[in-house]
């Protein structure tokens, strides 16, 4: 043993993040540098903590949708349904077909908004400003179709336990056949200015590597695992709000780095448009939300100028018309409901993997546990693995390529 | 595959397995979990090789407090199943065999268990806080913390924070 020579006589140690433009947040890895190699890295989270599991624990159900949409920011649809799901199965009931479209369409919208920003960002980082600024464009074009929705560009609170908070409002599945018709010739340029470029594919290429039965060891889910060849997607494999009935692909690539991360992802956004089309035809005039009193939020609500708020014929009916659906609407409100005792595990696909809800109830109106099981939280286990031995010019591509969302990460 | 059937699978091994909202759930001992876990990876028709999610509730006032919930699944045979450890008060802080080894992905999820409950985790490499700062006195999910908060001005009156209302 005492011939062995180290290999360097001194390391550096730095701190890439908690505030660094490539950390999609608050991410901070802790690096230890040979030169232009890293040795070892560690990541650090916990800066956009909020509680909120903890905080769920002392709102009534519904008030849970409002906490859980803030968790993955960029993905607040996902959130939502995974909880509601969740919680919709404690009670036993199934929100009604119009709802289920609804919120099928408005998920897979999510996934090309959130695909987006990570085509965005990640381009931004490895250089190419360009794909930051057309990938933005169209994302927005998502995004005033959910103000349009819900009232609200993010943090919708628009998925309700036994449906949805309101109908679409005239108009809505014009916009997305607008968006759908000017979306796959985008898409085109985009892979235009990416695919075939040499910088692009020599930053991506080879890069953060890591072979699927790794990252299946280390619990990652999504793109990333599809991109290193393993068939897992959610939807098709255990599906849940009916999307055993859509037709779509699941884009799978074999090898593993972050060039396989990003075709996945931008195949996927296409197949969520063919599933978005396939919703718009499928918008059967209906309720969208369970009939039961004693469950479904009474409010009517409607889009206004500044946001949701309650109809106001709605206001008119509880104020002047009814007392009994004032009593109704302030039981519910203040109160809300008893979900029975039991608990449930429910995953959905989320941009990033599986995103799993472990709710707990204890027969009471309000959760007695809650759990996120973030998909960003657990694919950074998978940072090390990709980063130590590469360089540090790599270490934001691979990042990039685990698209993690702190809020995600954190909750 | 249809849940009943997974149910009565593993009935064979744990006969205390439950069945319930399409879920079949398993409880062990503490001592039986490491055993537990590594049958339900390594058969070939259980074969739950992927650990989804470990988390932990808080029951104050039960013989066993704490309960551990580990969400596997199979990505073979298309199931899930639950496997539930409860934990008693004393000693405190509670000690559970890490199966961080055996599934690398818990690793992260029992040091999250780990910083908000307390629980340690026996044989986990590197068993610190994950979200909380390193110098924090506590474990926050525990029901016997509060949430924390203070009273917030609303028209000329003071509304007391979540934890302290009255519904």
């Amino acid at each position: 043993m005492a011939t062995i020579q180290p290999l360097r006589e001194e390391t550096m140690i730095i701190n890439m993040g908690p505030q660094h433009p490539s950390t999609h947040g608050v991410l901070r890895l802790v690096l230890e540098l040979d030169g232009e190699y890293v040795v070892s890295c560690r990541p650090v989270l916990g800066y956009l903590h909020t509680g909120i599991e903890k905080n769920t624990e002392y709102r009534t159900w519904q008030q849970g949708v409002t906490f859980v949409t803030r968790a993955d920011y960029l993905s607040p649809f996902f959130n939502e349904l995974g909880y509601c799901l969740a919680v919709e199965r404690l009670l036993g009931i199934e929100a009604p077909p119009r709802a289920q479209v609804i919120r099928v369409m408005t998920n897979e919208l999510t996934r090309i908004a959130s695909h987006l920003l990570w085509l965005a960002t990640t381009g931004l980082e490895l250089g190419a400003i360009s794909i930051m600024l057309y990938a933005w464009r169209e994302r927005e074009v998502i995004l005033r179709i959910f103000e349009m929705i819900t009232g609200l560009r993010m943090n919708h609170a628009y998925i309700r336990v036994g449906g949805v908070v309101m109908d679409l409002p005239e108009g809505a599945s014009e916009q997305v056949r607008d968006f759908l018709d000017v979306m796959p010739g985008r898409l085109h340029e985009y892979e235009e200015l990416l695919t075939g470029n040499p910088i692009w594919r020599q930053r991506t290429e080879g890069v953060g590597h890591v072979p699927g039965d790794e990252l299946v060891a280390l619990g990652v889910t999504g793109p990333m695992l599809r991109a290193a060849g393993i068939d897992w997607d959610l939807r098709k494999q255990l599906p849940y709000c009916g999307y055993e009935t859509y037709d779509f692909d699941v884009p799978l690539r074999t090898a593993g780095d972050c060039f396989a991360r990003y075709e996945v992802r931008i195949e996927e956004i296409r197949q969520s448009l063919r599933i978005v089309e396939q919703c718009l035809d499928r918008l059967e005039p209906g309720p969208v939300m369970v009939e039961d009193p004693k469950l479904r939020w009474p409010a009517e609500l409607s889009v206004g100028p500044d946001g949701i708020g309650n109809s106001e014929r709605y206001v008119r009916h509880i104020m002047e018309e009814s007392m009994e659906a004032l009593i109704n609407h302030f039981k519910i409100v203040t109160q809300g409901f008893q979900v029975p005792a039991g608990e449930v595990y429910q995953a959905v696909e989320s941009p990033r993997g599986e995103l799993g809800y472990y709710v707990v109830s204890n027969g009471g109106n309000r959760p007695y546990r809650m759990h996120i099981r973030g998909p960003s939280f657990v694919n950074l286990q998978a940072t090390p693995r990709m980063v130590e031995g590469g360089l540090v010019a790599d270490v934001v591509a691979s990042v990039a390529s685990i698209d993690p969302v702190m809020g995600d990460a954190d909750r | 595959m249809i849940v009943a059937e997974l149910a009565e699978r593993l009935r064979a091994r744990h006969p205390d397995a439950v069945e319930a909202r399409g879920e079949v759930t398993v409880v062990v001992s503490p001592d039986r979990l490491l055993d537990t876990l590594s049958s339900l990876r390594d058969e070939h028709d259980l074969r739950f090789t992927f650990l989804s999610d470990l988390t932990a509730s808080d029951w104050p006032g039960l013989d066993l407090r704490f309960w551990l919930a580990y969400h596997l699944l199979s990505m073979e045979h298309l199931h899930r199943v639950r496997v539930k450890v409860g934990l008693p008060p004393r000693p405190d802080p509670p000690h559970v065999p890490s199966v961080t080894p055996m599934f690398p992905s818990a690793s992260w999820l029992e040091r999250e268990v780990f910083d908000f409950f307390g629980i340690v985790f026996d044989g986990h490499p590197d068993l610190r806080r994950i979200e909380m700062p390193e110098g924090w006195e506590g474990h926050p999910l525990r029901k016997t913390e509060g949430l924390g908060g203070v009273n917030t001005r609303y028209k000329g009156a003071f509304i007391p924070p979540p934890d302290q209302r009255s519904t």
